[in-house]
């Protein structure tokens, strides 16, 4: 019969098993989904996040939203019923970290851009229980507050570039003034559309004399699950 | 091993290895144990072989009968629209005035529309359409936009100075902000808008005139208001986007907020939005 | 009634292990603390305080960072050190130094963690919120711990390494990988952005499957093998008898190693994960099922020949209660795996009322029987202030984790099944607030629930004071006398 001894006499063998039987698992599946090519369906539309919105994301991040609020669909028909298309892998490809959540305390968020207005959001944030009365969400009234570290973005959308978004030299020369912008609408705008198709322009919070937290955070909401087109989506790029 | 000992309690071998008092039986692996073991192995190898499973670096077997979650959704929904079937051609093929006056599919819509309208629509109007500030009561027979069915279908499909190109659009000039009137005249006037919307109006107060010049082309000779522009009536004490008191209305004279809606056509099926229009229709302020 | 000190000359560096005794049973209580205010905060949302650094998003991490890392890893630290030296027969190697750098280090991160959460920054991953600093602290802690542990197996006087020391060395090795793994992040200083901000290289589908690869594993091998090497020292010690079956512990170790870290894309069933690694995910955790289960077999079947001590002895209460919570969770578990099971309890409170089980009623309770066990040793006393608060605690603690966990499993189905629910037309019966409001009931038991645990451990925190201060308390006594004299 094999004999365990010597895992048992001999720590050194004992780590190469326990390396060697841990590494499996993980190898096999995680490096597949790098190189399987339809992992990431191919579909149009899908871009990286416009200054504003990637403000908004790393809001998003830091008040924990992902402990309540999902960003994936799954392919039942009550979840398509009830917050539109099942959600492709390809919509989160740049989203770093992915935000898919595993706990719906609240609504799914994968559809949420374009289903409220932006005044909804203001008043919903500011104060959940104003206009939902049964909602147990905390109030996010300090989201008021103008947006801190606007000059940090285009660091960001070039860390971005280095782990894989396809950033432009021209996206990241014009961040910041892309990022002021799409919060205050105007021609300047016309620029940012041109660079993110889709991004919702104007002032999202109803103060248009400064870029508050909640500009961000609502540009990025209203954003979300908006980019891709399902009527042109064919079932043989997705089923898999 | 020198350390062998028999255990008296369970009549096992010691293993002969001692840890700071602890030794180990060698007792052999429970039969049961084994078996459970082993059946969930071959369980797991039969499932490869039926799903998708082994992954290589370009591909990764489909199993037998070309599973896909996302195929199954597919089909699920075929056989949801398959039980749905006749009343959900009458929904796609009808008007949404038709479908009212069809006792049936009135029963459909009303139990559609209130479905979709507690997900969708309560949010901003509130459970049963009663509205917030800023969010218009669908419960009263004040209507911005107009409360006929079909009136009521526009506004839901393309929304209200959405992102729909045939969106509800018009907004109200800022008299304050654009310099139109001065502030004292914003003040006459809503002096006088307060007691339109109070039954109290006076025809020879200074904010009569103002109110003829600058609001009556929109919201109508003597506040009755115009629903194809959005103008609200201004002679009853219905407000939506602010209240009725003289400094929210000098507010918004000054620098109007607007109401503003999302375009559903692209977001629910065209018979939903029936179901809805009809659901909204009936809460209570619906017109001919 | 006090009690007097026995002298005991040892090679083992206790005064450590007692350190790390001590911050447990304070992180555990902090960690309790938080998670019943934050149990309470999604009863009554006005406990949110409309604070931004009281907000549900940002206190839950600092709950399930404080459970997991700060009190499990303490406890962890703990018994490690204490089990590693008495089962190779010699000190720590390093000694006091490298030993003190692992404990200091540890409460400096817990508490830049918890700040940090609090304050906004973090990498927004679950259970893997610290940002890249506190990431690169935790790797040089816990390379020294990994020095420490195999340089003490180096040192060791017995020839065979101890299978509670196998699982030990299997959680060290595993956490360090699973850590660098999915933790990769650039910081965006580098470029003119913030230094406390930093994106991970991972993202989307393969950001998901690395964070469960780490995720679920974080459960397997630091709450799960760790708390299994616990096992396999304090149960045989505390139940005076030998480890069941030698040849179980060789195969259900290997077994479990090799087996629990696929087991990841279970917690992604029916995302835009491909369906193949779901298949991957949900298999792997049927077939853990027995290996799981081969620990709960050695643990429970090492007490045959001493059930008595179940009346007699609270402390084995504790341990024996872990190990049939480890047992129930572990087989939820793999059947939680099963996609159609999982499409219901999936984004539901099954999982957290899942979670909780394992994490009350394995890891807290064999960490608590491990505690116990420990204090009076360290502290050379004959015997703890109050066995009778033993007992105490143990009942109300469990009675704690029957609420919650049986008010998240009635919460999570009914959420699950509300949510797919159709009325007799084919519309959605609920709308999904409507849900939310369904939940409020389940909340508040599961709050009171979580009140009730946390009070227990109050109850061991004060026995701990009384027993380190070497008093006794006045009460009938708890063991049978012949049972006490047997233990000697």
């Amino acid at each position: 019969m094999f004999s365990h001894k010597i895992f048992e006499t001999n720590a050194l063998v004992l780590i190469v098993g326990i390396v060697v039987s841990v590494a499996i698992g993980g190898l096999v599946e995680i490096i597949p989904l790098f190189t399987i090519e339809n992992t990431i369906e191919k579909v149009e539309g899908v871009r990286p996040y416009s200054p504003l919105e990637l403000a908004g994301r790393s809001i998003y991040v830091r008040e924990g939203c992902y402990n309540c609020h999902s960003q994936m669909i799954r392919p039942f028909r009550d979840e398509v019923e009830r917050y539109g298309h099942y959600s492709l892998a390809a919509e989160s490809q740049y989203d770093h970290p992915f935000q898919w959540a595993s706990k719906r305390t609240g609504p799914d968020l994968a559809r949420v851009g374009g289903k409220y207005s932006n005044d909804w959001h203001v008043k919903h944030m500011v104060n959940p229980r104003s206009v939902v009365s049964q909602s147990i969400m905390p109030t996010y009234a300090h989201m008021q507050r103008p947006l801190a570290g606007i000059n940090y973005i285009a660091g960001e959308m070039k860390t971005l570039r280095l782990v894989g978004t396809p950033y432009t030299d021209e996206q990241i020369a014009n961040a910041v003034a892309d990022l002021e912008a799409q919060a205050k609408g105007g021609d300047a705008a016309k620029a940012v559309e041109a660079r993110y198709p889709k991004a919702k322009i104007g002032d999202f919070d109803g103060k248009p004399e400064v870029i508050s937290e909640m500009d961000a955070l609502i540009a990025y909401l209203q954003m979300l699950g908006t980019l891709v087109d399902f009527k042109s989506v064919k079932p043989e790029l997705v089923n898999r | 091993m020198a350390n062998v000992e028999k255990d008296l309690i369970s009549g096992q071998n010691t293993t002969g290895h001692e840890w700071d008092g602890i030794k180990e039986l060698d007792t052999p692996l429970p039969k049961w144990w084994v078996y459970i073991f082993w059946a969930c192995i071959v369980w797991s190898i039969g499932y490869y072989v039926v799903y998708p499973s082994i992954p290589f670096l370009g591909s990764y077997t489909k199993g037998m009968f070309q599973y896909s979650s996302r195929n199954e959704l597919t089909k699920d929904l075929a056989a949801q629209a398959a039980q749905r079937g006749a009343w959900l051609k009458d929904f796609q093929g009808k008007e949404a005035a038709d479908i009212a006056k069809d006792e049936k599919l009135l029963r459909y819509a009303m139990a559609g529309g209130k479905a979709a309208f507690n997900e969708n629509c309560a949010p901003c109007h509130g459970v049963g359409g009663a509205g917030s500030l800023g969010f218009a009561n669908l419960t009263d027979d004040e209507w911005i936009w107009g409360g006929k069915l079909e009136q009521i279908q526009q506004t839901i499909t393309h929304g209200i100075r959405s992102d729909d190109a045939d969106g509800r659009m018009q907004e109200m000039t800022k008299f304050g902000v654009d310099g139109v009137l001065k502030a004292a005249e914003i003040d006459q006037v809503a002096d006088f808008i307060v007691g339109l919307s109070t039954g109290k109006a006076d025809a020879a107060a200074p904010g009569a005139q103002l109110f003829a010049d600058n609001c009556v082309a929109c919201h109508g000779e003597g506040g009755v208001g115009n629903q194809d522009m959005g103008a609200p009536a201004l002679n009853n004490a219905i407000f939506t986007q602010v209240k009725g008191d003289k400094a929210s209305i000098v507010a918004q004279v000054t620098n109007p907020k607007h109401g503003v809606m999302p375009a559903w056509g692209a977001r629910l099926p065209a018979e939903t939005i029936k179901m809805l229009a009809i659901y909204v229709h009936s809460l209570g302020g619906g017109q001919k | 009634m006090t009690q007097a000190t026995y002298m005991d000359a040892t090679p083992y560096q206790d005064d450590l292990v007692k350190k790390f005794v001590l911050a447990a049973t304070f992180w555990g209580i902090v960690g309790f603390l938080v998670g019943v205010v934050i149990a309470s905060q999604l009863a009554f949302p006005a406990l949110n305080l409309g604070l931004e650094w009281t907000s549900f998003g940002r206190l839950r991490p600092v709950h399930t960072s404080a459970v997991i890392f700060a009190f499990g890893g303490n406890v962890l630290f703990a018994t490690t050190f204490f089990v590693v030296q008495r089962t190779c027969k010699v000190g720590l190697y390093g000694g006091a130094a490298l030993g003190s750098f692992v404990f200091y280090a540890f409460q400096a991160l817990i508490v830049v963690a918890a700040s940090t959460y609090v304050l906004g920054f973090t990498q927004g991953k679950e259970y893997a919120e610290p940002e890249w600093f506190g990431d690169l602290f935790l790797t040089v802690i816990w390379v020294v711990y990994l020095i420490v542990f195999v340089g003490t197996l180096y040192k060791r006087k017995e020839p065979h390494i101890y299978v509670a020391n196998w699982f030990f060395l299997a959680m060290i090795i595993t956490i360090a990988l699973l850590h660098l793994g999915n933790n990769l992040a650039v910081p965006t200083g580098f470029f003119g952005g913030s230094w406390l901000k930093s994106y991970n290289i991972y993202s989307g589908v393969q950001d998901a499957m690395t964070q469960w690869w780490y995720g679920h594993n974080a459960v397997g091998f630091f709450l799960t093998a760790g708390f299994l090497g616990i096992m396999y020292y304090f149960v045989p010690k505390r139940a005076e008898r030998p480890v069941y079956s030698y040849r179980l512990s060789i195969v259900h170790f290997w077994a479990l190693i090799f087996l629990y870290i696929w087991a990841g894309p279970h917690h992604l069933h029916y995302t835009a994960l491909p369906d193949w690694t779901q298949t991957l995910g949900m298999t792997f955790s049927v077939m853990l099922w027995m290996p799981s289960w081969g620990g709960m077999i050695n643990g429970l079947m090492t007490l045959s020949g001493s059930w008595e001590k179940l009346r007699t002895d609270p402390v084995i209460r504790f341990l024996v209660a872990s190990i049939g919570f480890y047992g129930m969770s572990t087989f939820e578990g793999p059947a939680m795996s099963i996609k159609a099971v999982n499409s219901l309890s999936h984004y539901t409170d099954w999982t957290v009322g899942h979670v909780h089980s394992g994490a009350l009623g394995w890891v807290a309770f064999v960490s608590f029987g491990a505690l116990y066990y420990l204090v009076p040793v360290l502290w050379k006393r004959e015997r703890l202030y109050s066995m009778r608060l033993v007992s105490y605690h143990f009942w109300i603690a469990t009675i704690g984790i029957v609420l919650y966990i049986t008010a998240m499993w009635i919460s999570g189905i009914m959420q699950g099944l509300m949510w797919r629910s159709y009325d007799d037309l084919g519309f959605l019966q609920y709308s999904f607030i409507e849900t939310v409001a369904a939940m409020h009931p389940y909340y508040v038991i599961r709050a009171a629930g979580g009140l009730l645990f946390l009070a227990g451990g109050l109850i061991m925190a004060y026995n701990f004071i009384q027993t380190i201060a070497g008093n006794l308390r006045d009460e009938e006594p708890y063991e049978a006398p012949v049972a006490a004299a047997a233990r000697g």
